[in-house]
């Protein structure tokens, strides 16, 4: 009986539990308990009436969600295979979206074109949760790279899949959509192009002003505080700075106002989000550069490459990867605020959200910002993959 | 021929190497020995111009190197560094390659030569050529940064510390390696090490630095038995020195005829180690055998203890 009692690991409980697993199902419980499924709204101005699922939904579909919550809460809360993890939360991100967009068409009077219905502040709590739970399965399951983008691109089949079926239709976000769609794309091609517009220019700029900080030194301190100080200037206020010297330009250079420059709308802008864009790749250029193994910089030069071969050949394919995280922190920052652009009439999603506060209309707010919220996070996902890729051939050096 | 012609280099007030000047002849090895900050790892630096000299002249084949652009001399000398410096996010056959490429050898001719070093420093082709240099073990990497400093079949090569970073059994070999490879290629090195023993068993020649100056300049028999300084004396250090001078001589040199009992060494034992087998195996004789195993003759430890007095 002895022996029995000294071969039992001394770590072992009857049941396993899950750590995050357990904050996970926490927040699933108390949104589900305490929190409105949807909002249900007379007209698109007024305060909303919170209306739990089993009043939102056909009595099957709320039963299918309250099966999945439970199944959830569950896979969650105890320790269990990284796939099952996964596949719930997914399903469960998928029922949770779909009858969302059922209770709109449930909760909506036939012929009544007034009311609203948004998602309530359960539906949000539970799209975090699941999300988290969805998100920290993959992190679990340690996908390299390419899968990574794989997995992305199916999410984002999935999504167009549901917009185009018309599922959510009946939500107000969508309805906000439908009476401005055209204006919602052309906003949605300008915000694309003040993002990667002012990414591509600090490119071009950052990257030699770059190399030519990391040469000199006395350059390079020059450099980096302008450039941090230009960092701490709010946009609002940066938009203000520029007005007066771009309506100069647009005055006195001769086809400067012909091709659109002028002292508000989309150049301060633009012009604004570049200056905030260099930072990060001038910084992150000159540590990349930095990072490149002296010993590698002595060879190559002791072996009679020029410079300029040097360059090309040694120290930048070496920073690269130091340079692409610059680059992946310009292009999410910039989708971000390239939403103040649309206080100074410089276009973008923003355009929307300032809208929809202007109105207290919420749902045009979201209409502006969950694009916004998407294109950062796939960019995010996108150019890390990128920079992991291009780590692995160096990753075991030093 | 390498000619350095009274070579100086100054940082402000401080001089680095002060009006150093040797001659390096074709085919030979030459150390420069010398304590950390004693100007050896500039002087070399200054023949391949990667410290440019603030007087002096450096000729080699009669031929002043200020005459060429400094890169384009450097692809025709061979560089090896202790760090062996090689690019990480490149395959061996690439880091070989480079200075091939940088001269515009044909592909073929590129490819052939990167194989035929792998060969000669014992790293099979189809095995090596591909991997990264995270890949490899601290002793392959430093024989692929030799490689790589060969590559172009320089006349002269180059090395600061190559040895340095390596353990003590991979280091002995990598030296004998570097011997055998000088005899096949007959390249002329220039080496530069902070260890006198590593100095006096590769050197033809060593050139002892202290504090920017040349101390002595002769061969490893002379240095020992004839220290210029006391510096120099100190390098070599009186524990050493009996050892040293007979680890320049083997023992097939000193042999005669005659019968021992015992183990035999092998003729091309250094006499240092054939002491130390005297002293081991309590023996005052020992036999002598050639390559193949037949004794030809004998030592015996009076000899050695001859040889391992100050010359006179």
């Amino acid at each position: 009986m002895s022996d029995a009692a000294t071969v039992l690991p001394s770590r072992a409980r009857p049941v396993a539990i899950d750590r995050l697993g357990v904050l996970i199902a926490l927040i699933i419980a108390v949104a589900w308990i305490f929190l409105p499924f949807a909002t249900d709204k007379a007209n698109r101005i007024v305060q909303g009436q919170g209306r739990i699922a089993f009043d939102s939904l056909p009595p099957w579909q709320a039963a299918l969600l309250a099966a999945i919550v439970a199944l959830s809460l569950a896979v969650a809360f105890f320790r269990t295979p990284t796939l099952w993890r996964l596949l719930v939360s997914v399903a469960a991100l998928a029922i949770l979206l779909i009858l969302m967009g059922q209770s709109a068409f449930f909760l909506t009077p036939p012929g009544n074109k007034l009311v609203r219905i948004s998602p309530g502040a359960g539906f949000w709590v539970l799209l975090f949760a699941y999300l988290l739970f969805a998100a920290d399965a993959l992190t679990r399951l340690k996908l390299p790279p390419w899968l990574r983008i794989g997995a992305l691109a199916l999410a984002a089949i999935a999504l167009a899949l549901l917009l185009v079926s018309g599922d959510l239709n009946g939500l107000s976000i969508m309805k906000e959509y439908f009476v401005r769609a055209d204006a919602f794309w052309r906003e949605a091609l300008t915000h694309m192009i003040l993002a990667f517009g002012s990414l591509v220019a600090a490119i071009v700029v950052g990257v030699p002003l770059g190399i030519l900080a990391y040469r000199r030194l006395r350059l390079r301190a020059i450099v980096l505080n302008v450039l941090n100080a230009v960092q701490t200037i709010p946009s609002i206020a940066l938009f203000g700075l520029l007005i007066a010297p771009l309506a100069w330009v647009a005055t006195h250079i001769p086809g400067a106002a012909a091709i659109g420059i002028s002292g508000i709308g989309f150049t301060p802008a633009i012009v604004a989000l570049f200056l905030y864009s260099l930072l990060p790749v001038v910084a992150n250029t000159v540590v990349g550069l930095l990072g490149v193994p002296p010993d590698a910089n002595d060879a190559a030069r002791g072996m009679g490459m020029t410079d300029r071969q040097r360059l090309m050949g040694i120290e930048l394919p070496l920073a690269f990867p130091v340079i692409l995280t610059g680059i992946r922190i310009v292009l999410v920052q910039n989708i971000g605020l390239a939403t103040v652009a649309a206080l100074i009439g410089g276009g973008g999603f923003g355009v929307f959200v300032f809208q929809g506060i202007g109105q207290t209309a919420l749902d045009l707010v979201l209409l502006g910002a969950v694009p916004t919220v998407l294109l950062a996070f796939a960019a995010a996902i996108i150019l890390d993959a990128f920079v992991e890729l291009t780590s692995i051939r160096q990753r075991e050096e030093a | 021929m390498i000619e350095i012609d009274e070579l100086t280099k100054t940082y402000g007030a401080a001089t680095v190497v002060d009006n150093v000047s040797l001659r390096v002849e074709d085919g030979e090895i030459v150390v420069v020995v010398g304590t950390s900050g004693s100007g050896k790892t500039t002087l070399l630096r200054m023949i391949n111009r990667l410290v440019e000299p603030t007087s002096g002249r450096v000729r080699i084949d009669g031929l002043d190197t200020r005459d060429t652009p400094a890169y384009e001399l450097r692809r025709r000398i061979g560089y090896a560094i202790q760090g062996h410096g090689l690019f990480p996010h490149r395959t061996v056959g690439q880091n070989i390659a480079t200075v091939p490429e940088l001269l515009k050898w044909p592909r073929r001719k590129i490819d052939a030569r990167v194989d035929e070093l792998l060969r000669l420093f014992q790293l099979e082709p189809r095995q090596y050529r591909n991997r990264l240099p995270a890949e490899l073990s601290g002793g392959q990497q430093q024989r692929v940064g030799v490689a790589r400093a060969l590559a172009a079949a320089p006349k002269l090569l180059l090395m600061d510390e190559p040895f340095g970073a390596l353990d003590p059994i991979i280091r002995a070999k990598a030296q004998e390696d570097l011997v055998e490879i000088q005899k096949q290629l007959g390249t002329t090195i220039l080496l530069v090490t902070h260890d006198m023993e590593e100095a006096i068993h590769l050197g033809n020649r060593i050139a002892v630095m202290d504090d920017g100056h040349l101390l002595q300049y002769a061969s490893p028999r002379e240095i020992i038995a004839r220290p210029a300084t006391s510096f120099v004396g100190e390098l070599i250090g009186a524990g050493e020195r009996p050892f040293r001078l007979l680890s320049l001589t083997t023992v097939g040199e000193i042999s005669h005829p005659g019968n021992a009992q015992g183990a035999p060494v092998s003729a091309g034992m250094s006499l240092r180690d054939a002491y130390a087998e005297c002293l081991w195996s309590r023996r005052t004789t020992l036999p002598v055998a050639d390559a193949s195993g037949a004794v030809i003759g004998m030592v015996t430890l009076h000899d050695l203890e001859q040889r391992a007095g100050r010359p006179a």
